[in-house]
């Protein structure tokens, strides 16, 4: 394959190699257990070199130009094409998909949960893998779209069949309230269509050619407020942001581990996505107008999921309820509406995906040794019998409260920052920011304390006897080779956040300048 | 007068073929009675060949205008025919194995799908009428299959009651309308109705309510459908396939015909009932269907609701012929798509019935474990009758909410109401594939085998509404090519 054509076709092998791999799977006879888990990580594998390649060969001196374009007639009818392409906000998120989805190939080679059917179990993983990570790279809208709701037959499958006792309500809640909150979303995206530019005689769904049409105020105001409404229903939703989150946490504790990781880790990013990559370019007036509300329940969403933490028994709903709080910062830093805030998010979902998808596994392990998830049963004294297992479950758990050093704490700190100095030149309120950002820095140290108490109930003071007598086996191999690319992120992000940012900032730039007009 | 057989091939052809297999089954002996299937499968694809052979050679008029072959014609009566085969595959091993008259079953259900076949060729509304009839007539009959079941009886008399009282109003109507325009031919009519006034006016109005009413009950549009539910229940499954599918499909096909072309200059009027008829329709449809635990039932419901969408696009018509054009396209890919996944999904339940007569939900437990191929293709069409990707029901929907969208005002308003309804359905579509996938499936059925016939068909239509999702805009041509009638 010569270079121009890898150039136009990259991003569509890589994307699609899930999904053909999840075929070719499906053709292996159930009862070869052992191949189905290695094709399975061989496929994630291919696709994980081909988004490294994407991620080397792209050129960051033009990181706000979309690059590795392919654009093709699909359905002209409704003027739907095929266009895909990759830029610095996506870039992040498109690496970290396919780490996440290789990371999790890698642990379903040793552990299937109940009740096994390997092959279906492993089919729809890669399924859900092309699902999310088309999301980042789609710029047709009703492409984005279709990436959008292919994620959820097969997570709503993996909870369903893989998840633990109270599965079919969290399976069916959580099906519900995104299919609710996307399709709203959709007759967004056609009113946009509808009323949006004409190119040759036909409307557009193409993201670039609305995106340049909102950016010269081609939507009127009060169409802006209503269809920012719409769109941004879908995304809060999958967020989620407070008060669409109760999903959420029945989602996460109910979900098998690799669900919860990549639930956490990539899915709830296409919400932000959206807002950074759809709502706040396409319609500026729209995203000024909603801001300082985006914001307040950015700031009651960090507050009560730290408030909520401290409540919980369920090792993993806390988990998910601390999910719940920092994508409250992501929104805050979206809703500053400058260029620190944005940033702040983008490098929030990667932090948050990374930490949060590792926390997640380490929540998986634990409970795969104790059978338990009830903080009160595990009893303490993590630390006695597994040491290994709690201290890198104390190095990610302060991660995620955010320590100077780690990646956890740039995103934060970003958003709070940006949250002292919004957009003004928009007319958002300095006052009404900075009792934001107060209240996100009560919601940094709450989650210290809920993080840290945590730590203590589980790692430190005496183990249970009948623990001990147990004996467990500390960290597996495979666990490692999971979980040791994840723990490096977590500190090479901390310790130079500027991979990120710098590969995010023009992008980021074009989207402030769109908005401040 | 000079007659166009060609154009008139399909339906001669399925009119002999409807007298060989008469004559045919009086010859069988009883235990071969199941032959008249392979005549009556044979007559229907020797029709579909004669339609394909019609196709890319421009309209074609017969008998003055009453009969005409274009796009449109085409598309319907190639869509017919496939379902009669469609049909047909489903029948056979239910009818034989269950002790049915099984030559007069042949031929009642090719009779029907003559009328299918006659209906969108028809450009006239005595033309319209016959079909109309042709339809419903074997119908009637058919739905009291099952003689010695009691729902069957009760079901089949409140088809044939309403069925007859709506018919009585229709043609009331239509006398309305030649009394007033002196016209048969739907174009004419259309020149006819213009620029009435006064007293006139509002008789060419009621005409035309009285029209659409005899319709509504055939499309089983709230609130005339209350016959469906015990009709489709007291059935044998393929004719409720055929009650669902075929007989609903015409019953679009005409009133397509009817309100794009011959009433399309009264819109003002008539548009905004047919909004509150999608809205009640579907509201209706998906509340009640949410109660349902027999699958028979369940279907009827859900196909009250997905009526209800099918008539959501002829409320955007107005005066702007080009979202007329789109509410035309979105109207006719929808019901191609729907007619897919719904003979599907009865094809399933055809295949479950055999087992379990009493068709329950829970008689569906299991079924993912003791065959797989109905198990995944079941939730394959649920998935996409409830309009969720990657499916071709989403596409099909895409494109009414688009039509919606376009249109504007009022269209906004049917569109959220029609994307809350179709959160709403997946409260109920999900509960078959649920019972099949995370219930244990009876100790005796470990394994179900799938016969033949039925597997086919439920193969290539599962395949089929995938192969919409990837690749649909061979559809939506279809369907755009199919509004090119509006211009003839």
């Amino acid at each position: 394959m010569n270079e121009s054509s890898w150039q136009e076709w990259a991003i569509t092998i890589t994307t699609f190699l899930p999904i053909a791999g999840a075929l070719v799977i499906l053709l292996v006879p159930k009862d070869k257990d052992k191949m189905i888990r290695g094709l399975g990580v061989v496929i994630m594998s291919l696709a994980f070199i081909g988004a490294a390649v994407i991620a080397f060969q792209f050129d960051y001196g033009r990181s706000g130009e979309l690059q590795f374009v392919q654009d093709a007639k699909w359905i002209p009818v409704i003027g739907a094409r095929y266009h895909v392409g990759i830029d610095g906000i996506s870039m992040p998120l498109f690496v970290l998909t396919y780490l996440l989805g290789l990371l999790c190939a890698i642990y379903t080679a040793r552990y299937v949960p109940s009740p096994g059917k390997t092959k279906a179990f492993v089919a729809l993983t890669l399924l859900l893998i092309t699902g999310m990570a088309g999301t980042f790279i789609a710029f047709d809208l009703i492409l984005f779209f279709v990436f959008w709701e292919l994620v959820l037959v097969p997570m709503y499958f993996l909870i369903a069949v893989w998840g633990s006792a109270n599965r079919q309500y969290a399976s069916i809640k959580f099906f519900l309230y995104t299919l609710f909150g996307s399709v709203f979303m959709l007759l967004g995206f056609l009113a946009l269509y509808f009323n949006g530019p004409v190119v040759d005689g036909k409307h557009t769904f193409d993201l670039q050619a609305l995106t340049a049409f909102g950016a010269t105020g081609g939507y009127a105001h009060t169409f802006q407020l209503i269809v920012f409404g719409a769109i941004a229903l879908g995304f809060a939703v999958k967020v989620p942001m407070w008060p669409f989150h109760t999903w959420l946490p029945d989602a996460h504790t109910e979900a098998p581990t690799i669900g919860s990781v990549l639930l956490a880790g990539i899915m709830l990013k296409m919400g932000t996505y959206g807002f950074v990559r759809i709502a706040l370019p396409v319609m500026p007036d729209g995203a000024v107008a909603y801001a300082p509300w985006i914001g307040a329940l950015a700031a009651i969403a960090i507050v009560y999921a730290a408030l909520a933490c401290l409540a919980q028994k369920d090792l993993k709903r806390l988990i998910a309820f601390s999910s719940v709080g920092h994508m409250g910062f992501v929104m805050l830093g979206i809703a500053t509406l400058t260029t620190i805030g944005i940033q702040a998010a983008i490098f929030g979902m990667v932090a948050h995906g990374v930490i949060t998808g590792m926390l997640f596994f380490l929540v998986g392990s634990i409970y795969d040794r104790y059978h338990t998830r009830q903080i009160a049963d595990i009893g303490g004294g993590m630390s006695e019998v597994m040491p290994k297992m709690a201290g890198i479950f104390a190095f990610v758990a302060i991660a995620s409260l955010g320590l100077p050093g780690l990646a956890g704490f740039w995103g934060e700190i970003m958003a709070l920052l940006g949250s002292f100095n919004p957009n003004t030149t928009v007319g958002l309120n300095v006052g009404l920011y900075r009792a934001f950002m107060i209240i996100g820095g009560i919601g940094t140290i709450l989650t210290a304390g809920y993080f840290l108490w945590m730590l203590q109930r589980v790692n430190q003071g005496e183990a249970p006897v009948k623990w001990k007598e147990h004996g467990f086996r500390d960290i597996l191999a495979v666990e490692w080779v999971s979980w040791v690319p994840l723990l490096a992120l977590t500190l090479v992000l901390g310790v130079l956040p500027s991979l990120i940012l710098d590969t995010t900032a023009s992008g980021v730039d074009a989207v402030v300048r769109i908005v401040t007009g | 007068m000079n007659i166009d057989y060609h154009a008139l091939l399909p339906l001669e052809i399925l009119g002999a073929t409807i007298l060989v297999v008469l004559v045919v089954d009086l010859f069988l002996p009883r235990r071969a009675k199941a032959a008249s299937m392979w005549v009556s499968f044979v007559g229907v694809v020797a029709s579909l060949g004669a339609v394909l052979s019609l196709v890319g050679q421009g309209p074609r008029v017969a008998f003055g205008g009453a009969y005409v072959v274009d796009a449109f014609t085409l598309i319907f009566q190639g869509f017919f025919l496939v379902a009669a085969l469609v049909v047909l595959l489903i029948s056979y091993r239910y009818l034989r194995d269950g002790g049915f008259y099984q030559g007069e079953y042949y031929f009642l259900l090719l009779t029907a799908f003559f009328g299918c076949v006659l209906m969108p060729a028809s450009r006239n509304l005595l033309m319209l009428f016959l079909a109309l009839e042709l339809v419903s007539a074997p119908g009637f009959l058919m739905a009291t299959f099952r003689k010695s079941d009691i729902r069957g009886n009760e079901g089949g008399l409140k088809f044939f009651i309403i069925g007859v009282l709506s018919t009585a109003v229709m043609l009331y109507g239509m006398s309305l309308i030649y009394g007033l325009t002196g016209q048969l031919e739907l174009h004419a009519i259309a020149e006819g109705l213009t620029g009435l006034s006064g007293a006139r006016e509002t008789l060419a109005q009621v005409g035309i309510l009285f029209v659409v009413v005899g319709f509504a009950f055939k499309v089983s549009a709230v609130p005339f459908q209350f016959w469906a539910p015990d009709t489709y229940e007291g059935s044998p499954v393929p004719v409720a396939s055929f009650l669902a599918v075929a007989s609903a499909a015409a019953g679009f096909a005409g009133l397509l015909q009817l309100m794009f072309v011959a009433f399309v200059g009264q819109w003002e009027f008539w548009a905004p009932i047919f909004a509150l008829l999608s809205v009640l329709t579907m509201t209706l449809g998906n509340l009640v269907a949410l109660r349902q635990r027999q699958a028979v039932r369940l279907l009827a419901y859900s196909g009250i609701a997905q009526a209800g969408y099918i008539l959501l696009p002829f409320a955007l018509v107005s005066g702007d012929a080009g979202v007329n054009q789109s509410a035309f396209t979105a109207a006719v890919t929808y019901i191609l798509i729907y007619s897919v996944m719904n003979l599907g999904s009865f094809a399933v339940v055809t295949a479950v019935s055999e087992r379990r007569p009493s068709l329950r939900i829970e008689d569906f437990a299991g079924l993912m474990k003791s065959a797989p191929l109905l198990g995944v293709a079941m939730t394959v069409f649920m998935v996409s009758l409830a309009g969720v990707p990657p499916t071709g029901g989403f596409m099909g929907k895409l494109g009414i909410f688009s039509a919606a969208i376009e249109r504007g005002g009022v269209g906004y308003w049917l569109a959220v109401i029609m994307v809350i309804n179709s959160v709403i359905s997946v409260g109920y579509y999900f509960l078959i594939p649920r019972a099949m996938i995370f219930e244990e499936p009876p100790a005796e059925e470990v394994r179900v085998r799938v016969p033949v016939l039925l597997g086919t068909v439920v193969t290539i239509a599962t395949a089929g509404i995938l192969l919409i999702f990837v690749h649909p805009n061979p559809l939506f041509r279809l369907g755009e090519l199919s509004s090119l009638a509006l211009g003839g």
